[in-house]
């Protein structure tokens, strides 16, 4: 699952703690061994579960990340080595140029399709009701059946897109196949796979938006352009902020399924995002250390990623108001 | 929520009545009008919406499609067919993957929520020494994502013996600080006095839990449980990783290493493809509310 939290709605002090008058000071020193006690029963299978699996790897992986494994059982201690290699592997930086272009072109569209398609279903529409479900639709899909769909459709000569676009005289594209093309075409089927999930988000955040601020717009003689500006856009912000977040870290870390069955990372390395390189090296070539070691830069990138947003959002909140 | 706008915005310009020429004035209630604009806009919507659900429909044709006719031009099956699902449901194990799939799906669904609302009513009623502590580390392991530690994740479910099993495909999947960090959110939202009440009556902290507090959160979990089972039935990198066994194959990677072997049989892959996706489709069709309402509160609660 993604990380889909707004970079912290963290309430530090619970509203728990207003009430301080003594007597009920002393009653809770009585309880609190009771309460210290229940607390740690109930936290207990998920901390243990936590513990083991998230972050025990985590630790591993940043360990591992100073080995070299050689997929014999012979391990040796590299030291940096690994991180020097990844300066100098073509394939490892070809790898972080695609992600990071990928990013630079999938965030932003991701952005503008959900906004724009929220401000669609939030219009008085008939039927708007349908319209929204078939939007959203695609999302419930797996990435597997994505993958294999739009492989069907877009099989080189026979397959449904180009039979359509040799209407139009466009004539045998390989959209996954030639290297100009699969960067594109992965790119538009992840907008068409996630624009539903945006679109409930900005949707969510646009119905928060008092009506009144439109009304009172509209008898000022605001245009729908001008109220877009001066209302929807500024106060969409913590939402806006929400989605820019959160879609960075679910495209980096995502997208592996279909990569994996789509194009296999090809051709000529064309779409071989950062989270499939790993995957290659650990399991394909048995790379364990280089591979965790490629592993603990992308964590570290979204970590400092993360701790900047959560600090230029003040902890995910925007007091405009 | 559309038509609480919907009378707001009426009240709101009834005020200004006599100040203005009068604005196209909306009647409160029904609110769908076949105005120019709406028309347009429903064209607009219509046309977006069918190109949307176009590659899902045109999977599910050509499913009942022949292996000849598989690449015709025609959108419905000139000679409709259900050999492809014959096949795949008996040449195929398919029928067992579903099973796992549903099976593994099921379960981490209920434990995974009993867990999280467990821990999550600790963090934010409980007062106990280092919670923010516990809370931030917890909420920190949602930066990791899978494929990042997808091989110590192995090395450790190795290490517990869980290789090639229903409970190595069954407890990792269980933790995740996504749902615990969503509860909480809610549970704090609760006035103190609910549970001063019931500790004065004697409950303990396990009945305060299970009687006053998941009953009034009844919704969100549901709307949880939907999205935990539509997340587990969908995910794919974990169980390919860590089971070798056909026996064990969950749908998504049955169908991807059935595609792998029968490549130019594109007719049977459509009919597997349309196979895995039906039941996320209908827990769509029948619960579309509580998987908007779970996005929605992810992100904003």
């Amino acid at each position: 699952m993604t990380a889909t939290v707004r970079a912290g709605t963290i309430e530090t002090n619970g509203s728990r703690r207003s009430a301080t008058d003594s007597s009920k000071e002393r009653r809770r020193s009585a309880r609190a061994r009771r309460e210290g006690l229940a607390a740690l029963l109930f936290l207990l299978p998920d901390s243990l579960g936590l513990l083991i699996f998230v972050f025990i790897p985590m630790v591993i992986a940043i360990v591992l990340g100073f080995f070299r494994l050689d997929g014999f059982g012979n391990i040796s201690f590299v030291g940096f080595g690994n991180y020097i290699r990844m300066a100098q592997d073509p394939q490892f930086l070809q790898s972080a140029g695609i992600t990071a272009l990928y990013l630079v072109i999938l965030v932003p569209a991701i952005f503008v399709v959900g906004l724009l398609l929220a401000l669609l279903v939030q219009q008085r529409i008939p039927f708007i009701g349908v319209i929204r479900s078939a939007l959203f639709a695609p999302y419930v899909i797996s990435l597997v059946v994505v993958g294999l769909m739009w492989q069907f459709m877009l099989a080189d000569k026979v397959g449904v897109v180009n039979q359509f676009l040799s209407a139009f005289g466009v004539h045998g594209i390989s959209w996954l196949g030639d290297p100009h093309y699969t960067l594109g075409t992965v790119v538009v089927i992840s907008i068409w796979f996630q624009m539903g999930y945006y679109m409930i988000i900005f949707l969510s955040g646009l119905q928060d938006i008092p009506a009144e601020l439109y009304e009172s717009a509209r008898i000022d003689g605001a245009g729908a352009w001008q109220r877009f500006w001066n209302i929807t856009w500024p106060m969409l912000r913590p939402t806006s902020l929400f989605v820019f977040v959160t879609a960075t870290i679910a495209v980096i870390t995502g997208g592996f399924d279909l990569i994996y069955i789509l194009t296999g990372g090809g051709p000529a390395g064309t779409t071989s995002l950062l989270i499939f390189y790993i995957y290659q090296q650990a399991f394909l070539y048995g790379e364990y250390g280089y591979a965790a070691a490629i592993g603990s830069v992308l964590v570290l990138v979204l970590l400092i990623w993360s701790a900047f947003m959560f600090r230029i959002t003040k902890g995910g909140r925007i007091d405009d108001e | 929520m559309t038509s609480d706008i919907a009378t707001r915005t009426t009240t709101g310009s009834t005020l200004h009545d006599g100040a203005r020429p009068a604005a196209p004035r909306r009647k409160p209630g029904r609110e769908k009008k076949w105005t120019k604009k709406s028309t347009t806009l429903f064209v607009v919507g219509v046309v977006i919406a069918i190109v949307t659900i176009f590659p899902l429909a045109y999977m599910v044709l050509s499913s009942f499609k022949t292996e000849a006719d598989i690449y015709g031009t025609s959108l419905l099956p000139p000679h409709w067919t259900f050999e492809n699902y014959v096949y795949v449901f008996t040449q195929v194990p398919f029928a067992r993957y579903m099973f796992n799939s549903f099976f593994v799906s099921a379960f981490v669904t209920v434990v995974a929520l009993l867990f999280h609302s467990m821990a999550a009513y600790a963090l934010a009623r409980l007062r106990f020494k280092g919670r923010e502590t516990v809370f931030l580390i917890m909420f920190s392991t949602l930066l990791v994502s899978l494929p990042v530690v997808l091989i110590p994740e192995f090395e450790v479910v190795r290490l517990l013996g869980m290789l090639d099993s229903y409970w190595g495909l069954i407890v990792p999947s269980l933790f995740s600080a996504f749902g615990i960090f969503l509860l909480r959110q809610f549970y704090i939202s609760l006035p103190d006095e609910l549970e001063e009440a019931a500790l004065i009556d004697g409950a303990g902290y396990w009945r305060i839990y299970w009687n006053v507090i998941l009953p009034l959160f009844r919704p969100v979990l549901a709307a949880l449980a939907v999205f935990f089972f539509l997340a587990n039935w969908n995910s794919f990198v974990w169980p390919l990783t860590i089971t070798s066994n056909p026996d064990l194959r969950v749908v998504q990677v049955g169908i991807s290493t059935f595609h792998q072997q029968y490549a130019s049989s594109e007719s049977y892959i459509v009919a597997a493809s349309t196979v895995a996706a039906i039941p996320t489709l209908l827990l769509f069709f029948f619960f579309q509310r509580q998987i908007t309402e779970s996005i929605k509160t992810s992100g904003f609660k």
